[in-house]
């Protein structure tokens, strides 16, 4: 199907909660440098499907494989580590932190000292914060927060907050980075901006993106991909242009044309 | 760099003035506040930094305490060598009781440390232990003098040796807060499941961060014991638990500073307010504790720091 492996595999994954069935049966690639946008109404399963490959549901059947490595039993904790950096729907900051605290939180994988080395302060703790503040002020810039690093993450903003959770979700120094409703609650002007963004975190730090959002526009315009789910089931996967004309799609977001056909038809 | 040559200063100050001017009895007060600042200090790291309550600090206290007692007095340890041994002591008990910790949050952790810290004046004058305790009667041990011919009173030289111990304290509390360790700890404490998913091991940061404060309360109730060169069962009763959590209410759950105003407040305030009114000190105390919390509702070290924070950038802007 495709010449190289795929960073990300889902395989027929399902998901219960109770008696009500969140996912039954998906499965989807996320390629290598790749922007997949999960699209789908309230209630289809997108942020589910999320959590499961973060680890915070643990999935009933099915198979999540990233890089070649089953994730059905890797702790949550070691997720960062091996490469999913992710962010959460309704900002998940630590508030009274500041932003720059916030965003090195980030860079804890990517570090070893412990409670001795910390305490006593030894070199190799400071090398640590030496490199970990290097990436932390490309990010700053990146993501144009320099004016608010000292401030604490809950005194800013809502979209700014969801800027620092981009940048300490890029700190983690992802494969992956798994956006949950990135633009939800953005102005028209920022969505704008958050597009150009995207487009180019994937294009310097080369890492894949899969997006979960409600802007149409917005995920049909950043992504390579698009899989649309509903009721917890897949209805279409490809480009952006075959999904949007895909019946299922404009079924499922434009409700059925059923009550015009039977109309039609008695006439 | 300047704040830190600013805190060199005040620490050097600290050191000796009290040294060479106060009276014997004031020069254990001082002690006294110095022990309750690291006992503060390793209540303020649990609850302040990484949001687990405990009400049952007094315990690890009084463990600490009758350690370097059972040491001094049964095996003729020196007084500055059961500093070390407390600590290791002390850090055990605390990662155990760090562990169900773990499946327990909020006020359900408060009430299962304060029935630890309900327990262990009975467990202290416990018949299976009394041969090491002293059971009721507790232990009286020998308060140490000067070493190397110095001249200097007892009460002198232990504020020395506290301040000494307090000052090392201070600054692994300091670098391990602002350091890796520190932002998981308050990571942990304003947003779990975002920590974990950033790589923070919870279990692992909670226990040992309980081990760390049980460590620095345990450390303060052996510099206590050494001090006040006495340890029974009903010096530790739940009032202290309540006292230490006074202290760091007082000076700011999440400062490092503050622990150190919590000190002189629950050092000083009950003496204060027996002054006032010696048939009711325990309202007077309420009072002021209220009127103290009224001023400063986050505490005298974010008080401080706010207060600091106006005149640097002043200056600077």
């Amino acid at each position: 199907m495709s010449q190289t492996q795929p960073l990300l595999r889902v395989t027929g994954v399902k998901m219960r909660f109770g008696g009500v069935v969140a996912l039954g049966g998906v499965s989807f690639d996320v390629g290598q440098r790749q922007i997949c946008g999960l699209i789908g109404p309230n209630g289809s399963g997108k942020t589910t499907m999320f959590n499961c490959i973060s680890g915070i549901y643990r999935h009933v059947e099915g198979d999540i494989v990233f890089e070649g490595r089953s994730l059905n039993n890797v702790p949550r904790h070691d997720m960062a580590g091996i490469g999913l950096g992710r962010t959460f729907q309704n900002v998940a900051l630590f508030r009274y932190m500041s932003v720059r605290d916030n965003i090195l939180v980030g860079a804890h994988n990517t570090a070893k000292s412990g409670y001795i080395a910390n305490a006593l302060r030894l070199p190799s703790v400071r090398r640590e914060q030496d490199a970990a503040e290097k990436r932390l002020y490309e990010l700053l810039d990146m993501l144009d927060l320099r004016q608010v690093e000292n401030t604490p993450a809950g005194a800013i903003p809502f979209g700014w907050q969801k800027r620092v959770e981009m940048a300490r979700a890029l700190m983690t120094n992802p494969k992956l980075l798994m956006l949950d409703e990135p633009a939800a609650g953005l102005n028209h002007s920022e969505v704008d901006e958050l597009a150009g963004l995207m487009t180019r975190i994937r294009d310097e730090l080369s890492l894949s993106i899969l997006l979960v959002e409600h802007h149409m526009s917005l995920v049909m315009r950043v992504s390579d991909k698009v899989v649309a789910l509903e009721f917890g089931l897949k209805i279409a996967d490809g480009t952006p242009e075959e999904v949007r004309n895909e019946p299922e799609v404009i079924r499922a977001y434009l409700g059925e044309p059923e009550e015009e056909s039977a109309h039609a038809g008695v006439a | 760099m300047r704040n830190s040559w600013l805190v060199a200063a005040f620490v050097a100050f600290a050191t000796i003035y009290p040294t060479a001017v106060f009276s014997d009895y004031h020069l254990f007060q001082a002690t006294m506040v110095l022990v309750y600042g690291v006992a503060i200090l390793g209540m303020a790291i649990l609850v302040g930094f990484n949001g687990q309550i405990s009400l049952g600090h007094g315990a690890f206290y009084a463990i600490g305490a009758y350690t370097t007692a059972i040491l001094m007095a049964s095996w003729n340890v020196p007084y500055w060598v059961t500093i070390p041994i407390s600590a290791v002591v002390c850090a055990g008990f605390g990662f155990l009781i760090g562990l169900p910790a773990l499946r327990l949050a909020g006020h359900y952790l408060a009430l299962t440390t304060f029935a630890l810290a309900v327990a262990i004046p009975q467990i202290l004058k416990h018949r299976w232990f009394e041969d090491w305790t002293g059971g009721v009667q507790g232990l009286v041990i020998d308060k140490p003098d000067a070493p190397f011919g110095l001249k200097l009173s007892s009460d002198q030289w232990l504020y020395l040796f506290t301040m000494f111990v307090a000052v090392l304290m201070y600054l692994f509390a300091w670098n391990l807060t602002r350091g890796r360790i520190g932002r998981a700890m308050r990571a942990i404490r304003d947003q779990a499941t975002a920590a974990e998913a950033m790589g923070i091991n919870l279990a692992m940061v909670k226990t040992r961060t309980f081990a760390v404060s049980a460590m620095y309360t345990g450390v303060a109730g052996s510099l206590g014991a050494i001090a006040v060169a006495f340890v029974a069962p009903d010096s530790f009763s739940v009032f202290l638990s309540i006292t230490l959590f006074v202290g760091l209410c007082a000076g700011g759950a999440a400062s490092i500073g503050g622990t150190l105003v919590g000190a002189v407040f629950i050092e000083f305030v009950p003496n204060l307010a027996d002054k006032v009114s010696k048939a009711a000190p325990g309202a007077v105390y309420g009072v002021i504790l209220i009127a103290m919390l009224f001023l400063m509702p986050v505490g005298a070290g974010g008080f401080l720091a706010g207060i600091w924070r106006k005149i640097v950038g002043q200056r600077a802007g």
